[in-house]
């Protein structure tokens, strides 16, 4: 293995954990406001498929996107009338959403389309294509820092770059403003934000509302970014993927960043180690790298690597009266 | 947002109020279907004849709720208990290990019925194992049991895969599966019963684990509102705080319940591996694990809710099929949606037309008792 394929197995990495930040940064607004979200594997994948038939008819990707957020933001409503409203199950209505999404994207997609579920393959003018940073194919052949910098850094889609972007304002927001000093608060301990005369509910859905416009950016990605068209199921687990990072990350936006770098590595890699044999060790079984993200959470979740400690209302509808 | 006071009267609390969310569930995949330019109604006759139109209908009907009883009895002995075991995809696979283990070792000395009570005891077994580390961890570690689950439904599957492609895949076959059992490791189709009511079974796999389903229905009503271990199981589900105090010892209670439900998870398997490939592959379990919640949820976790739910579900999932094949414009996955609605209104929003119900069915209190309750 040379540098030239170590540059290939990064810029895999950054391509594949890109929907992994987005969607666990939504999930930690939800989570970090006490409202836990298994339905964000739906939203990612509700969310890819408005994208991707917005993008068809209308031919923008930019149009794609909006459809892709307002249905991440949707979807977070009604998590919010259901878990906030209605004081119903979180957990349940999260397990819900996910059906819903994937058997609505079905069939709609069969309906409107006629390709059993998928869109058509779009053109590159209604996608988001990679953008040549200035300079890049300049400096390409200096040794290291040229590869570097025009396999790497360049030649990505804008929407990676706003991933990178949307961790360090995600810390912003939640450590640096009012916003987001409350979200926290609320997530911990409603009654104290309550008896200072803020609204815990319409918190909450504020939070959740953030929650949707990010799994809205991640299902874009996946299918108008990453890909030329929506393809059932395509999301494949990967919403399951950034809850547990969310929870290796245990809730902190930087640590999202380095967690989901990392599980998108162990993606790449499983992809690249695939019946390759390594000097000692042998044949790499590429299940267990698949299911090391799994394993290495509910490793940290029994507090054998550090302590998990989920915001403390999390799941639990606020009662206010009697 | 102030909620109206009152009781109401059981039939309304068990019988309208789980009615009224079932139907708002399909009435809203009625709309779907009218939206996507198609005639629900229409839709609705072809889902039932062809789930119920003929004897062979009727029978793959039976077979899915088989699948169906397993698993949301699964969920509904660990709601009984507080906890949330959305891990029963994953018990199901481990269980279908078990019970290929049963059938690969005994299908040529013994008769199918030996066969069947290991295969049975080991599919529980494995299914209960897979739900161990989760358990545990809930009640030693306070690792939330939901995330452990779902973590365990991935790790589940990537070892399944890994052990029927590098592990126990017959020789010379190019697809992961193992061998096909030989007969007596076959559980024996249900003609005869389906003959009693003068109907023919065709080619359905409807076979004898429907009657082990049924079996587990009893044994989980009566562990559950007949044994001392069902009302400590049900008193840590209402109050955990409550259950300690009560001297319920916590750790055992959680650990003993989820082993119960990852069993009956793991004894799904039967049915489609003994009961209809008569081999373990990859992906057998196809979303049943996931079924259960709504299942569990419609049938409000008592087990003859749970099999009128099973088999409503059963329909659908038969039904469906043949609603694709005669109508193009509605793929099989509608009933992903309904699933999904079912568990969104008769779960998590189970609540929202109560208020209106104590308007019109609860009985007036007496001001006392309305002061009390105020207090209270």
């Amino acid at each position: 293995m040379d540098f030239a394929d170590l540059i290939q197995i990064l810029a895999a990495t950054v391509r594949l954990s890109v929907p992994l930040i987005f969607t666990a940064l939504a999930g930690l607004y939800a989570e970090r406001s006490g409202i836990f979200d298994i339905g964000l594997e739906g939203k990612m994948l509700f969310s890819a498929f408005s994208a991707a038939s917005v993008a068809t008819v209308t031919g923008s990707p930019w149009l794609g996107l909006f459809a892709g957020i307002l249905t991440g933001v949707l979807l977070s409503l009604l998590h919010g009338f259901a878990s906030i409203t209605q004081r119903g199950n979180q957990i349940i209505s999260g397990v819900a959403i996910n059906f819903i999404a994937s058997g609505l994207t079905i069939l709609l997609g069969n309906a409107w389309f006629g390709q059993g579920g998928r869109t058509p393959q779009l053109p590159n003018t209604a996608r988001f294509t990679e953008i040549s940073l200035p300079f890049a194919a300049d400096i390409a052949p200096i040794p290291f820092l040229g590869p570097l910098y025009s396999g790497l850094v360049s030649g990505q889609n804008i929407l990676v770059y706003l991933a990178f972007l949307a961790v360090p304002f995600t810390w912003w927001v939640l450590y640096r403003t009012r916003f987001g000093l409350r979200v926290r608060a609320v997530g911990e301990n409603p009654g104290a934000v309550d008896t200072a005369g803020i609204s815990v509910a319409w918190l909450r859905y504020r939070a959740l509302i953030c929650c949707g416009i990010l799994a809205g950016f991640a299902g874009t990605y996946l299918s108008i970014a990453q890909s030329a068209g929506f393809i059932r199921e395509m999301s494949a687990g990967k919403g399951y993927i950034a809850l547990a990072a969310l929870v290796f990350a245990k809730w902190k936006p930087l640590n999202v960043l380095l967690t989901c770098l990392l599980f998108g590595f162990l993606d790449a890699a499983s992809i690249r180690l695939q019946g390759i044999i390594l000097p000692g060790i042998g044949e790499v079984p590429v299940q267990l790298i698949q299911a090391l993200p799994y394993i290495l959470t509910v490793i940290l979740l029994a507090g054998f690597i550090g302590k998990a400690i989920p915001p403390k209302a999390g799941g639990v509808p606020y009662v206010k009266e009697r | 947002m102030s909620v109206p006071l009152g009781t109401l009267p059981r039939w309304v609390n068990f019988g309208l109020l789980p009615l009224i969310n079932v139907a708002v569930a399909f009435a809203l995949s009625g709309l779907v279907v009218l939206f996507i330019g198609e005639n629900p109604i229409e839709a609705v006759k072809y889902l039932v004849a062809g789930a119920l139109g003929d004897g062979e209908g009727i029978a793959f009907t039976l077979y899915y709720a088989t699948n169906f009883i397993f698993t949301g009895l699964a969920v509904a002995v660990a709601f009984h208990g507080g906890l949330f075991n959305i891990g029963g995809e994953g018990q199901v696979y481990l269980g279908g290990l078990g019970v290929a283990f049963a059938a690969l070792t005994l299908d040529r000395y013994m008769p199918w019925y030996v066969t069947a009570v290991f295969a049975t005891a080991a599919a529980f077994a494995f299914g209960a194992a897979w739900a161990f580390i989760p358990a545990w961890l809930q009640a030693k570690r306070g690792s939330h049991i939901v995330i452990t689950t779902i973590m365990f439904n991935f790790i589940a599957a990537a070892l399944m895969v890994y052990l029927l492609v590098n592990v126990i895949k017959q020789p010379g076959n190019m697809s992961p599966q193992t061998r096909l059992f030989e007969e007596g490791g076959q559980l024996p189709k249900l003609g005869w019963l389906m003959q009693v009511f003068g109907l023919d079974i065709g080619a359905a796999p409807f076979n004898v684990s429907f009657l082990i389903a049924l079996v587990a229905a009893l044994a989980v009503w009566l562990l559950i509102w007949r044994t001392r271990f069902g009302y400590e199981i049900r008193t840590m589900g209402t109050n955990a705080t409550a259950a300690v105090y009560a001297g319920i010892p916590y750790v055992k209670t959680v650990v003993i319940t989820m082993l119960i439900s990852g069993g009956l998870s793991g004894m799904m398997a039967l049915n489609p591996v003994m009961g209809d490939a008569g081999k373990l592959q990859i992906d057998f379990p196809a979303g049943a694990g996931f079924v259960g919640i709504a299942v569990a949820l419609m049938g409000r976790s008592h087990p003859v809710g749970i099999i009128i739910a099973s088999i409503l579900f059963g329909v659908l999932y038969q039904g469906g099929a043949a609603l694709a094949f005669d109508m193009p414009n509605i793929s099989r996955e509608v009933i992903i949606l309904i699933q999904g609605l079912v568990i969104l209104f008769a779960g998590a929003l189970e609540h929202m037309f109560r208020p209106a119900l104590i308007v019109l069915f609860a009985p007036k209190p007496k001001s006392v008792a309305a002061s009390s309750a105020g207090a209270a």
